[in-house]
């Protein structure tokens, strides 16, 4: 490591923010464009499987917030590709790996939403992971990247609210809804444990190395259950893990998540991937004559 | 092009910056930029401007050493303390 990158890496492990125009290391570059740009992409895809629901939403308050949801979701990725932009990367491109499968989004995106229930556990519980490791980029040492988490982990908290207003709602309905919510808790489980990641160790973690993500894997999947655990069980469900426990020590101890599977589906083989990917594509094709118009006229 | 938007957040407070736009002219850029920072009337006013337009400015550097305009240049301490014992207020 030459003399410049020592300084630099000293500099960011000590908690030092880096702004765009900052001289920085390629190898920091192309790690920072790399998990910002699947951020991006999984924010981008996330809405698909809400998207399902706009029309079969059960009230039009119900619609409405789903709506807002999925506007917001795209919003979020507009200014995380912003990020990824100024670092070099074109929105262009990031869009055209995506479709084109050379770049990955979040597991909990390759999966179907079978019913209304998947829909209230998804913006419930998939965002609530979600914002534990928004809430750690709040201390990321790329400058651009942690003010943008900000914004989005102010409306995820919305999300999160609006999802478990939905289970409320459904558990307090007909043993019918809330068997809807028991299935599509167990159906989701499983992803949300994987969600983390594998528990690679801090220092292991080329993220943390250079001081991207302040969180390791296992801590935020600790923080999940030690938050989220206790609120799904007071509402008389089960989760789907017999195993699931809080040791004396104050550990949540699990059965051991699928980590092939998530390695299956995260390199595109999940069981709706093939069909997103081909959704975007063709939107992507379908709305070239807008970009083409509105560039046009500006040029 | 790329604006650069600045937000505030309650009446009477700075502007700061939130973020950035990609849009082919500030007619658009207005209506993105209301779209991603004002449609839940969580910001009083935008600024929107051209990325170009910004002049950086970096480096401040102080070769002369002028602390006689900081607070730091004055370390009154020692001198007080040596003024009252000799106007014999010091607390005993």
């Amino acid at each position: 490591m030459d003399a410049r990158t020592e300084e630099f890496t000293e500099f960011v492990q000590g908690g030092g923010q880096v702004e765009t125009g900052d001289w920085m290391p390629d190898d920091y570059r192309a790690k920072l464009v790399k998990f910002i740009e699947m951020h991006g992409n999984s924010e981008l895809m996330g809405v698909l499987p809400e998207r399902e629901w706009i029309l079969r939403a059960p009230t039009l308050q119900r619609k409405l917030a789903l709506t807002a949801k999925v506007q917001d979701e795209v919003g979020h990725a507009q200014l995380i590709y912003r990020v990824v932009e100024d670092l070099g990367k074109p929105r262009a491109q990031c869009l055209q790996d995506l479709v084109d499968g050379k770049a990955k989004f979040h597991n909990v995106f390759h999966y179907p939403t079978k019913t209304w229930g998947d829909v209230g556990v998804i913006a419930w519980l998939v965002d609530a992971a979600a914002i534990i490791s928004q809430k750690a980029l709040l201390k990321c040492s790329y400058a651009p990247y942690a003010r943008i988490m900000k914004k989005i982990c102010w409306e995820e908290s919305f999300h999160i609210l609006h999802g478990r207003d939905v289970i409320l709602t459904l558990m307090n309905g007909t043993s019918e809804q809330r068997e809807l919510v028991q299935e599509a808790l167990n159906r989701w489980w499983g992803p949300l444990m994987t969600f983390h990641g594998n528990p690679i160790a801090a220092e292991d973690d080329p993220m943390v190395f250079w001081r991207i993500k302040s969180q390791a894997n296992e801590e935020a999947r600790q923080q999940f259950l030690d938050g989220y655990a206790p609120q799904i069980w007071e509402l008389g469900l089960t989760v789907p893990d017999p195993k699931l426990r809080k040791t004396d020590d104050g550990v949540w101890e699990y059965t051991e998540p699928d980590w092939d599977e998530l390695k299956r589906v995260v390199t595109g083989h999940g069981p709706k991937t093939a069909e997103r990917l081909e959704f975007r594509r063709r939107f992507l094709e379908q709305e070239a004559w807008v970009r083409q118009v509105v560039l046009a006229e500006a040029a | 092009m790329i604006f650069e938007v600045f937000r505030q957040e309650r009446r009477g407070q700075a502007f700061a910056h939130a973020g950035s736009i990609v849009a082919p002219d500030i007619e658009f850029a207005e209506a993105w930029a209301r779209e991603q920072y004002g449609r839940r009337q969580e910001s009083e006013a935008l600024w929107i401007v051209p990325r170009d337009a910004v002049t950086e400015v970096h480096d401040f550097p102080d070769e002369l050493n002028k602390t006689y305009h900081r607070v730091d240049g004055y370390s009154l301490k020692a001198k007080l303390k040596e003024a009252r014992e000799r106007a014999g207020t010091a607390a005993s």
